[in-house]
């Protein structure tokens, strides 16, 4: 009958208090979203008065999370990277080089002589003068391999020899490159993520996704092309002896040697030393500064080793030019005037602040292993945000006056119990979403609405079987027992089966229409709760202080 | 005194013309179907790539005056929308611009925008560029994919369940209405030729989850109902399953239209497409639960002997207790 534990009561009025207390901030959105800034700086930075009274703003005591906005409603930009792992493999076949050139020549009187041929960029292809040697050769160049480093690949070998005719390939296995294709990604998704921290925006997004993606979502940025900069650029710096200038681009350079275009003068080509003296792996520092002049530029500073050879190569070269180099282009070419040796420097160019501020904060990220394609990009500007939220809200209120109106006329009192229950549901969908730090976008909010109508469905299932109950003579207590109970495995039925639905949306979905799967499953959840728990609470209390002979529902 | 949609007793016989209601689907669903094939979705760049621009200004939009503003750019199709909704201010004017993917896999380059931006600029002085999307034809092929896999794997799923709980006869019914509602929410997409994007597919989900939600409730009255008359015909305990929960059916459908409909006024125009596949879907899942899956459960027929299950009260939920 019409019993409940008092358990069970403190239970449920419990879980719908949590749900208020951890719903509330979300109404003083701005007040807490400052307050909690505020404590994080003075975490990361020490306190000061400002700081303090700002996170004054909002009790401690109190739950301070907050639902997330997503970028359609916060505005900022979103940027799908693709990472060109195989950039890679031709790295790797290019270190490999020298290796398999030393390993062979001791070999010369049973291979012959060897060279390399022009070929696809992940494989080395070497013609050997007498191909009755290709089994001692590719014995000793296998002797090279080693184990891959994966779970996966265990037993494996990073590189595969085979022989083509007289021709010797060298490539990758396929089993190091999946260990390289995971190792390439996941060390671009750590750069793109300090290079994204350097800057400082707020609750930035960076996730893999599927094996060589990376989703980038950053708030209150301007634009997805400002974004790009911070992180499309591979910023890979070396410096590189230089050994002529000219202006023919296609001009034969000599072995060891490469040709790359200066950055600034256009039609400017360098011929320089392939092999660098140091990288951008050895610095320590890098800022923006002003050179003498005045013009914007970026100081940097090496680490011990680097340090070491910069200031050997500086002393033994005085007077000779050296190159500047960022991602295969000249930034500068200053002649060395003196010995370097404290191993820090300054590199000038044609900058402007922004930039000089940028190339600093990029050598300090470090360099990306390879390059990003993007294949998805999207700005959402602040304005379009506010907009979607405000007409959100109206939406929202209206639909939630009427179907509180329509419940209230067609099942009175009862009505009102189920528009109590509405009411603690929404503020449910809100503590949940703070609680596990969700992420509401505009078709969330189409969610919620949609809750909001769908939530009375389970009520409206109760209250109806009450009616049948009542019309087929049983008395109120037993008509709102049996009721509940009979109604019970339809509610749970047709929930599961949206809920299904649901799950399915937030696994399969992405970015907006995620979100909306999740205010929409939080909200079958909720309103279930509500349904079969909350309002019968509700009906019981109310059953028992008025024990009413006759009910209309 | 209560406000009731539908009167307390109601006796309707929804089998009486149930060949008029299943041809007219039918027929529907080809029209739907065949406008699909011939017309075409009007695809989203989630779907297609490119890129679409949302400019915003104080004058007002001369479509003509962008286009050539832009043709000189050599983007290939390029469609120019204005954008309307009661919400917007006075001297707030909107357009949607649209580009087709370009021929590399990328999205369009940040140049391109500022270029495109300052060509309009010349046109309109201090336009805004509210929003830039972009999405390379790589990706969009994928999202495609991942959508009609997330539409199957629903409705399997969704089968497989009501097959576990039910019967099979009950499986199928529901499915059909639900393909009859994906259909012809489809179908009016098409020859409607509203844009096509990622949300519409959350709507189609959305619309099988409610079309499921509805069908569901009569089923459960119906399999409850073939336990208590033993003797009467299908029809007939299908035509009693139905009244009894169609107060229920049309409370829900009102209020769930309700919120809807105020979502469609006020919500704005970018979520408009979205709102309007949920309401048009609440409209034909409403109908197809008593229309379609009823129909598809009588002419299939039911087993009727429940005899060994029914010692329960009916439900394997039923013991659960507040």
């Amino acid at each position: 009958m019409l019993q409940i534990d008092l358990w069970k009561r403190v239970l449920i009025w419990l879980v719908c208090a949590a749900g208020i207390m951890l719903a509330l901030p979300n109404g003083f959105y701005t007040r807490v979203e400052q307050a909690n800034d505020a404590a994080a700086d003075i975490i990361a930075r020490g306190e000061t008065p400002e700081r303090l009274e700002t996170a004054g703003q909002w009790p401690s005591f109190l739950p301070s999370g907050l639902v997330n906005l997503g970028l359609d409603l916060r505005g900022g930009a979103h940027l799908l990277a693709e990472v060109q792992v195989e950039d890679v493999y031709e790295a790797r076949m290019d270190a490999l080089w020298p290796e398999v050139r030393d390993a062979l020549r001791p070999e010369r009187s049973t291979v012959g002589t060897f060279r390399r041929q022009p070929g696809p960029a992940d494989q080395i292809r070497l013609k050997l003068s007498k191909p009755d040697g290709m089994s001692r050769a590719l014995e000793v160049v296998r002797g090279l391999a080693s184990p891959v480093t994966s779970l996966t690949g265990a037993g494996a070998t990073d590189i595969e020899v085979s022989a083509d005719g007289d021709i010797l390939v060298v490539q990758l296995s396929e089993a190091e490159k999946l260990a390289s294709d995971d190792r390439t990604v996941r060390q671009s998704l750590e750069i793109v993520r300090r290079r994204i921290d350097e800057v400082g925006t707020r609750e930035p997004t960076i996730q893999r996704q599927g094996a060589d993606r990376i989703l980038i979502q950053v708030p209150g940025i301007g634009s997805a092309s400002e974004l790009k900069a911070i992180i499309g650029t591979t910023a890979q710096l070396t410096f590189n002896p230089v050994s002529g200038r000219g202006s023919d681009a296609d001009a034969a350079p000599g072995i060891g040697q490469k040709i790359v275009p200066s950055l600034d003068e256009e039609g400017f080509y360098y011929t320089i030393e392939a092999a660098a003296v140091v990288t951008g792996e050895d610095l320590v520092d890098a800022q923006p500064s002003f050179d003498q002049n005045g013009r914007p530029a970026v100081t940097f500073r090496f680490n011990t080793s680097g340090a070491r050879r910069f200031g050997d190569y500086t002393a033994e070269n005085i007077g000779e030019p050296f190159a500047i180099v960022l991602d295969d282009e000249v930034v500068s070419a200053p002649v060395i005037q003196s010995h370097i040796p404290g191993g820090s420097g300054i590199i000038t160019g044609n900058f402007t602040v922004e930039e000089s501020t940028n190339l600093a904060v990029l050598l300090r990220a470090g360099a990306l292993p390879a390059g990003l394609e993007f294949l998805e990009e999207r700005t959402i500007g602040p304005e379009l945000g506010q907009d979607s939220i405000d007409a959100g809200k109206i939406a929202t209120v209206v639909a939630f006056v009427a179907v509180l109106v329509f419940m209230g006329l067609s099942y009175g009192l009862f009505g009102l119990f189920a528009n109590v229950a509405l009411i603690l549901n929404i503020a449910l969908i809100f503590g949940m979403l703070s609680l596990i730090g969700g992420t509401l976008t505009l078709p969330g909010i189409a969610g919620i609405v949609l809750t909001v109508g769908m939530a009375v469905d389970a009520n409206v299932l109760i209250f109806e079987r009450i009616r049948e109950e009542l019309k087929a003579g049983r008395g109120p207590a037993k008509a709102i027992d049996e009721g509940y109970s009979k109604a019970l495995s339809a509610i749970l039925d047709a929930n599961i089966t949206t809920f299904i639905t649901a799950v399915i949306l937030f696994a399969m979905g992405s970015g907006p229409v995620r979100g909306f799967a999740i205010t929409l499953g939080l909200g079958i959840l909720t309103s279930v709760f509500t349904a079969i728990f909350v309002t019968r609470l509700m009906i019981v209390m109310w059953f028992e202080r008025r024990r009413p002979k006759t009910i209309e529902v | 005194m209560r406000l009731r949609l539908v009167p307390q007793e109601t006796s309707f016989d929804f089998f009486k013309r149930a060949k008029l209601w299943l041809g007219i689907s039918a027929l529907m669903m080809v029209v739907g179907f065949a406008s699909f094939l011939f017309q075409g979705l009007n695809f989203g760049i989630d779907f297609r790539g490119g890129t679409t621009i949302r400019t915003e200004a104080s004058e007002t939009v001369d479509v003509g005056a962008y286009r050539d503003a832009l043709a000189v750019h050599g983007l290939g199709d390029v469609s120019i929308t204005e954008v309307f909704d009661p919400a917007f201010e006075e001297d707030q004017h909107v357009a949607m611009i649209r580009i087709q993917a370009q021929e590399d896999g990328e999205a369009i380059s940040g140049e391109m925008i500022e270029t495109l931006k300052a060509s309009l600029d010349a046109v309109t002085p201090g336009i805004k560029f509210v929003s830039v999307e972009s999405v390379g034809p790589k990706v969009s092929g994928e999202l495609i994919t991942t959508a009609i896999i997330a539409v199957a794997l629903a409705i399997a799923a969704v089968l497989v369940y009501i097959w576990l709980r039910f019967e099979w006869q009950f499986a199928l019914g529901a499915v059909a209405a639900l393909v009859h509602d994906v259909v012809l929410t489809i179908g009016v997409f098409s020859e409607l030729q509203i844009k096509f994007d990622l949300a519409i597919i959350a709507a189609l989900l959305t619309i099988v989850g409610y079309s499921l939600n509805d069908t569901v409730v009569v089923f459960d009255r119906v399999r409850e109902n073939l336990r208590r008359y033993k003797k009467k015909d299908l029809a007939e305990v299908l035509n009693i399953s139905i009244n009894e929960t169609l107060s229920r059916t049309m409370m829900t459908s009102v209020t769930t239209l309700l919120a809807l409909i105020s979502l469609y006024v006020l919500g704005g125009d970018v979520i408009r497409g979205f709102v309007f596949a949920m309401i048009w879907g609440v409209i034909v899942g409403t109908y197809s639960s008593v229309f379609v899956a009823s129909t598809i459960l009588l002419k299939l027929g039911v087993k009727r002997d429940w005899s060994k299950q029914a010692n329960t009260t009916g439900n394997q939920f039923g013991n659960i207790d507040a």
